[in-house]
């Protein structure tokens, strides 16, 4: 849509006289937005006024701006777009910090647009100024401050391209109100000249082949996928690869959903919470293909005792990943679906040499563990409700085509672990970061997205909390999310965690949310105020029933209050600083690993 | 820990020292001397940052440099292959007694006098770090009342340019 909308502005564009707001709109159309998510303030609000002219830009009000940032992290997951947001200056910019970090740690491109003082009175203290470009130096790939008008189309592009190509990330184009109201030639660039970044996409053939000679070799292969593969678009490819060589593959909780959970090669998340199979392998294995992962902390455990038989074989579109945690032996730098496309060509030749790998054993015993240590659960002995149950009965009524949305805690592990994947760009969720609260605006930007989609946000009663003036925005903008609130009445992960390292002493984690305590808020009735369609569900027996009418509901947003049992806790895990080779998969319980693997 | 020698060419934009400080304090690595100045180009300063790390913990350093939109290059200058050089200005006590003594200082370190006063003289003198640490040591005895020192400045020896092609790849956009 946007393309033939683009050449159009193209020729009538031509050096024309406009005020730098408008300069301001019309190169964020030209950059072929479509979606803002924001809110006007004093210093912006020149901007606001022509972009009530816009025919190509929706923007949509939010009621926080940190709701916008979320909301364009959760548009830009679904669609592979630059996600937008827009604020004011001072606390209007400072509100956009945890999305911009979240969307930092976790690659996800978005470009933050906020209205400064005027240049005049930047560095006096000026009403609502905050140095927000110097605030977002450690948080965004790269940020701007503009105080000439003409430099706007030229920044805009700029900021367009550097958070949507390489690894991918948050910029910041803060704009100083006297530029956006001056008169200035709107002028869009064809060329950049940004001499100092130069991503490197196409991988370096030497290393290729090599890699293909480890495979080969290996005895133990893993390959281990990380949210790289979803951001290169490189599913199809994995697929390829893993069917070609018939290597396990893991999916890190940033790639769920790069190779479909029903694949037979498939061992689940790997981590702290990880399967056993996933984690098992890693530890055991005598090959890590790594792709498009950063042995983050949660996933390796105890770094120093992970997977320490494992050669590793490390792809990645920024160079700084390699090497970093762990030593790699065959670095590749690169954009994931080029390094697995030239991957799977050396691996065919080397077959077709006779040189084809030998892990038919490996493959057969690491199936053996997923098939024995499947993620399950106990059922409450009370009849209560189980939050895993909830989880997995939602999965099935919604389907792989429906969108996953999380928040962070326990509720967004069980998401993970419960919810069967079957394509990328179906699972969002907070990861690096681990912010409380994305589930709801991240949803209402998922739903934009993909306005086809059932999107279901799987919120927690705490994390709700914190964000849900989103309801609002999405009851009167049309867009329908689905929330389940799993409440559990407490801060659930903290609380497990008191369970297990501080005997049971719950230091302000209990939140009074469920109805059996003081049910401070009624989230059904909040949800009503809002405008949605509030409904609540505590027995196993109404899951069914209730799950449905939220399905049925398609002209407003859904917010359903599931109790559940307050002591679920998450497994496996492994606890925090340990070995992975300490999984449990319960308290107290470890995996019995079978006896060839005892000798 | 071992020291290394970085010339880093940056934009010449507002901002770009505060975001390459600000990813070694954020890293937790430790600059030893920053000097930052304008080059042959007026688009590009360079900077000369000397830093005492390991190896493995450098090639991190460089890595997030080399991750920021304005950093455009990074040599490592190896050592001995470069000429370094700081600046220093000293303010040393010299009467009439010790004037001779501290002037034929100078002389031997081939540093030049920039200011007299009954009390005192000001020695301006540019060397490498080693020289320099070895002037201070003679002087000390005589009483240094004030001294300030560049950052180290380093370039490579030969006939070769590292700014050379820095300016050339133009991207185009989407």
């Amino acid at each position: 849509m946007y393309g033939t909308v683009s050449r159009r502005a193209v020729g009538a564009a031509m050096s024309e006289q406009m005020t730098g707001a408008q300069s301001l709109i019309r190169s964020l159309e030209r950059a072929g937005v479509d979606t803002i998510f924001g809110i006007p303030g004093g210093a912006v609000l020149p901007a606001y006024d022509p972009l009530l002219d816009s025919k190509q830009i929706r923007h949509i009000l939010v009621r926080h701006e940190q709701g916008a940032g979320h909301a364009a992290q959760g548009y830009a997951q679904v669609t592979g777009k630059v996600g937008v947001c827009l604020a004011t200056s001072g606390p209007g910019a400072t509100n956009l910090v945890t999305p911009l970090a979240d969307a930092h740690m976790d690659s996800v491109p978005i470009v933050a647009v906020t209205g400064q003082v005027s240049s005049s009175a930047i560095g006096t203290d000026a009403f609502q100024e905050a140095d927000i470009r110097g605030i977002t130096m450690p948080i965004t790939k790269h940020s701007f401050l503009v105080t000439n008008p003409a430099d706007i189309p030229r920044t805009v592009a700029e900021a367009f391209h550097i958070a949507s190509t390489g690894r991918p990330g948050p910029v910041l184009v803060d704009v100083a109100k006297d530029a956006l109201q001056a008169m200035t030639t709107f002028d869009y660039p064809t060329q950049l000249s940004l001499p100092g970044y130069r991503p490197v996409t196409r991988p370096h053939g030497k290393q290729i082949r090599e890699a293909a000679r480890l495979i080969a070799a290996a005895q133990r292969p893993v390959l281990y996928v990380g949210g790289g593969v979803i951001k290169a678009n490189a599913s199809a490819e994995l697929a390829r690869l893993a069917d070609l060589t018939g290597i396990p593959v893991v999916t890190t909780l940033m790639a769920r959903g790069a190779l479909p959970d029903s694949h037979p090669q498939h061992l689940g998340m790997p981590g702290m919470h990880g399967s056993v199979a996933a984690v098992a392998a890693l530890q055991r294995s005598d090959l890590l293909i790594t792709l498009g992962a950063r042995f983050d902390d949660r996933v390796t455990g105890r770094l120093d005792t992970f997977a320490t038989g494992a050669l590793i074989i490390h792809a990645d579109i920024d160079p700084a990943e390699i090497s970093k945690n762990r030593h790699a032996d065959v670095p590749i730098v690169g954009d994931c679906r080029e390094i697995i496309s030239e991957l799977i060509a050396a691996v065919e030749t080397d077959c077709a040499a006779g040189r084809a790998g030998e892990h038919a054993a490996w493959s057969e015993w690491s199936r053996g563990l997923a098939e024995r240590y499947p993620v399950g659960y106990d059922v409450p002995e009370d009849g209560s409700l189980a939050p895993q149950y909830v989880i997995e009965r939602i999965a099935a009524a919604a389907g792989p085509e429906a969108t996953y949305v999380a928040g962070v805690g326990q509720h967004q592990m069980w998401a993970s672990q419960f919810i069967g994947y079957e394509r990328p760009r179906s699972w969002v969720n907070s990861g690096g970061l681990g912010t409380m609260g994305y589930a709801v605006p991240a949803a209402m930007g998922a739903q934009v997205g993909a306005p086809d989609r059932v999107v279901w946000a799987i919120d927690g009663d705490g994390c709700f909390q914190m964000t849900n003036q989103e309801l609002a925005t999405c009851a009167l903008e049309g867009i329908p999310i689905k929330v389940a609130v799993i409440n559990n009445s407490a801060l659930g992960m903290v609380r497990q965690w008191q369970t297990l390292f501080y005997e049971g002493r719950y230091s302000h984690t209990d939140l009074h949310t469920s109805s059996a305590s003081r049910g401070i808020p009624d989230f059904a009735k909040l949800a009503e105020a809002y405008g949605c369609v509030g409904l609540r569900c505590d027995k196993p027996g109404d899951v069914d029933k209730v799950v449905a009418e939220a399905m049925a509901v398609d002209d407003r947003p859904v917010v359903v209050d599931f109790g559940v049992h307050r002591d679920a806790m998450v497994w496996p895990m492994v606890a925090a600083g340990t070995s992975n080779d300490a999984i449990l998969i319960a308290r107290d319980l470890a995996p019995v690993w079978d006896r060839e693997e005892e000798q | 820990m071992s020291r290394h020698t970085l010339s880093v060419l940056v934009e010449n934009t507002p901002g770009a020292l505060a975001r390459i400080s600000g990813l070694f304090a954020r890293r937790g690595f430790n600059i030893e001397s920053l000097a930052v100045g304008p080059t042959e180009h007026a688009d590009i300063s360079r900077m000369t940052i000397v830093v005492n790390v390991e190896a493995q913990p450098l090639e991190q350093v460089t890595k997030q440099l080399n991750k920021l939109v304005n950093v455009i290059k990074i040599v490592q200058l190896e050592p001995g292959a470069g000429v370094e050089r700081e600046l220093v200005l000293i303010k040393v006590r010299a009467d009439a007694g010790t004037r001779g003594q501290v002037l034929e200082t100078v002389q031997l370190f081939r540093a030049k006098v920039v200011d007299v006063d009954p009390e005192a003289v000001t020695i301006e003198a540019t060397g490498n770090p080693d020289k320099l640490a070895a002037m201070l040591r003679v002087l000390e005895p005589y009483g240094i009342r004030e001294l300030v020192q560049s950052g180290m400045v380093a370039i490579g020896r030969g006939g070769r340019s590292i700014t050379d092609r820095t300016l050339r790849p133009v991207t185009q956009t989407g």
